[in-house]
């Protein structure tokens, strides 16, 4: 077992580091993603403004709480650009290309390959910023934190991540017998800027589609409710509960998808 | 015998593909009720390869070829029948089986583009478990049986194709499979990057006892290296046997080339086979195998002959004859 974890540990490594290598060679990346995040950050922030109007409140929420979900909104979507979007939206084009064969050709677990093969430092400006505009929210929202409630924030924002991933890892899954599901991949991850808001600012309706259909609501709302010192016990077990079982759902749907793979054809 | 290491039985696969009309109307058409179809890849295949054989695999194209190699390397399951490689059944996929066996398509590549062929073996060997200096002792060894020196450190888009033929195989033959699948190894590469990559899988082969089930359009590679055959048409196996049985069942008749020192009537020749050409002194005979020796001892003792060439046909012909004849 130790040798195992062992190898996968130098696995990783060597797909980070292979990964870093082959996207430093375009450097000009960076700054276009630094512009890119700070330009987004300023015009979530302008909306917000707008939403919250004279009053500064957003669906219950203070100016100060609600920047503490745009940050945590920021921190995942950096999350979403360092590991997620490159390694799952290439899953379509390995199944459409055939190279699929090759991961699966491989001793090592082909879900952990496919969901681990790529790093991208171009999210690591939106963590940075994600971080920053937390830490800030926070000390300017003048409530004292409480380390439970830090723990309990990691974990739910984990837990979010983990039902982000399973929800896209399933949906680029569906490859194996649809081939072309990229638009559907995207409009999920475009479907999530939805979570820069608390959901509570959202009408009934779409609060519910943002808890049930797509899980906005355990990304951002959930775990920023547990930083603020306001997290609800059904909440955070929905979430965690949430979490495990997506993510049990998606390794039985890639072990049932592979036995339906037919390989493109040479 | 010792226990064979590939072993199929009555393998088979189908596939079940949309049956399309073409136009838009077609697609129209597909979109409101959709009709399939079952086409058998595979049929009935039954094999053994003893380990350390070099088998080569022919066919057509869509002959099944590609899609066998994928069942014997566990990519996709069988749809009826059993196979068994290095003990293990390859749907499994187990580790213990990867370890084994390496695919190497010529249409595909698994080496990182954007970098140099030795980061790709880093991350191999890394997959693998293979122990750093391990590693890099392989790949020294393997990089001179292969004649790679600084092409491993150049990335991959700037080397010839057959500069990134040879490094796809150094990277699938990193772990020391004991079994290799080449599908189309030499694709697209010129005649000495053909005799380069044939030659080092002969010195593979020796060196390492591996096995190899090779299947490719070109057909020097097979009689460079292989010495039996298994031919497939239309998913069925046509032939299991050395390339020079699969002739002779091609090609019950070899043919007789004479150049004589006087010229002869026509007529003189009838009896010993078919006339396909008389040219002055020129003479080219087809005759039945089992009379060749009788008559070409006739031939000889009869007439005054300069020179003599005995030959089969080309065996691309043959092959070629037989898939035309059962379209």
């Amino acid at each position: 077992m130790a040798q195992r974890l062992r190898r996968y540990g130098r696995t990783l490594l060597s797909f980070w580091a292979t990964s870093l290598e082959a996207e430093l060679e375009y450097q000009l990346n960076l700054v276009i993603e630094l512009l890119a995040v700070l330009g987004n950050l300023a015009g979530s922030l302008f909306v917000l403004v707008l939403l919250a109007g004279p009053s500064g409140q957003l669906g219950g929420w203070s100016w100060n709480s609600a920047l503490v979900v745009l940050g945590i909104y920021t921190l995942l979507d950096g999350f979403t650009s360092c590991v997620l979007q490159p390694n799952l939206s290439k899953i379509v084009s390995h199944v459409q290309n055939g190279t699929l064969d090759f991961v699966l050709l491989k001793p090592i677990d082909s879900q952990f390959w496919l969901s681990t093969r790529s790093f991208s430092p171009w999210g690591l400006p939106g963590v940075i910023a994600g971080l920053a505009l937390i830490g800030w929210a926070l000390v300017h929202n003048g409530e004292a934190l409480s380390a439970g409630g830090m723990a309990l924030a990691v974990a739910l924002l984990v837990a979010g991540g983990l039902i982000l991933y399973s929800l896209w890892f399933l949906l680029a899954g569906l490859s194996i017998w649809f081939v072309k599901v990229w638009n559907a991949t995207e409009v999920l991850r475009y479907t999530l800027v939805a979570g820069r808001y608390p959901i509570s600012a959202y009408p009934p309706a779409l609060r519910l589609v943002f808890t049930l259909v797509l899980p906005v609501a355990f990304l951002t709302t959930v775990p920023a409710e547990a930083l603020l010192g306001r997290a609800s016990a059904a909440w955070a077990l929905g979430s965690l509960a949430a979490a495990a079982i997506s993510l049990v759902g998606t390794r039985l749907f890639w072990q049932f998808a592979l036995r339906h793979y037919t390989s493109a054809s040479s | 015998m010792s226990q064979p290491i590939v072993h199929a039985e009555g393998l088979s696969k189908s596939f079940r593909v949309a049956d399309k009309q073409p136009g838009l109307a077609g697609t129209m058409r597909h979109l409101l009720r959709r009709s399939y179809r079952e086409v058998e890849a595979v049929r009935d295949l039954r094999f053994a390869i003893q380990p350390g054989e070099i088998v080569g695999f022919l066919g057509p194209n869509g002959a099944g070829k590609t899609t066998t190699l994928k069942m014997l390397s566990g990519l996709i399951h069988p749809s009826a029948g059993r196979v068994e490689v290095a003990g293990c059944l390859p749907q499994r996929r187990q580790e213990r089986f990867l370890q084994q066996i390496t695919l190497v398509m010529g249409n595909r590549q698994q080496l990182i583009w954007d970098l140099p062929p030795l980061d790709s073996l880093r991350v191999n060997a890394a997959v693998y478990g293979i122990d750093p200096t391990e590693a890099k002792r392989r790949i020294h060894e393997l990089a001179e049986m292969l004649e790679l020196g600084e092409e491993l450190q150049r990335p991959v888009r700037k080397l010839s194709l057959g500069q990134r033929m040879k490094a796809e195989l150094l990277a699938a033959l990193l772990h020391q499979p004991s079994v290799l699948f080449l599908d189309e190894p030499t694709l697209g590469l010129d005649v000495n990057a053909q005799a380069r990559v044939r030659d080092f899988l002969a010195d593979y082969n020796r060196r390492t006892g591996a096995t190899v089930l090779l299947t490719s359009h070109y057909m020097g590679d097979i009689t460079a290296l292989c010495e039996r055959v298994l031919l497939i048409h239309q998913g069925r196996l046509f032939h299991d046997g050395s390339l020079d049985a699969l002739t002779s069942r091609l090609a019950p008749c070899r043919e007789v080339r004479l150049e004589l020192r006087q010229v002869h009537p026509r007529e003189a020749f009838e009896g010993f086979g078919t006339i396909e050409v008389h040219q002055g002194h020129q003479v080219r005979l087809v005759i039945p195998r089992e009379q060749l020796t009788q008559q070409v001892g006739l031939l000889l003792s009869r007439f005054e002959v300069v020179d003599l060439e005995v030959s089969d046909p080309p065996i691309e012909e043959l092959i070629g004859g037989l898939f035309r004849q059962q379209g």
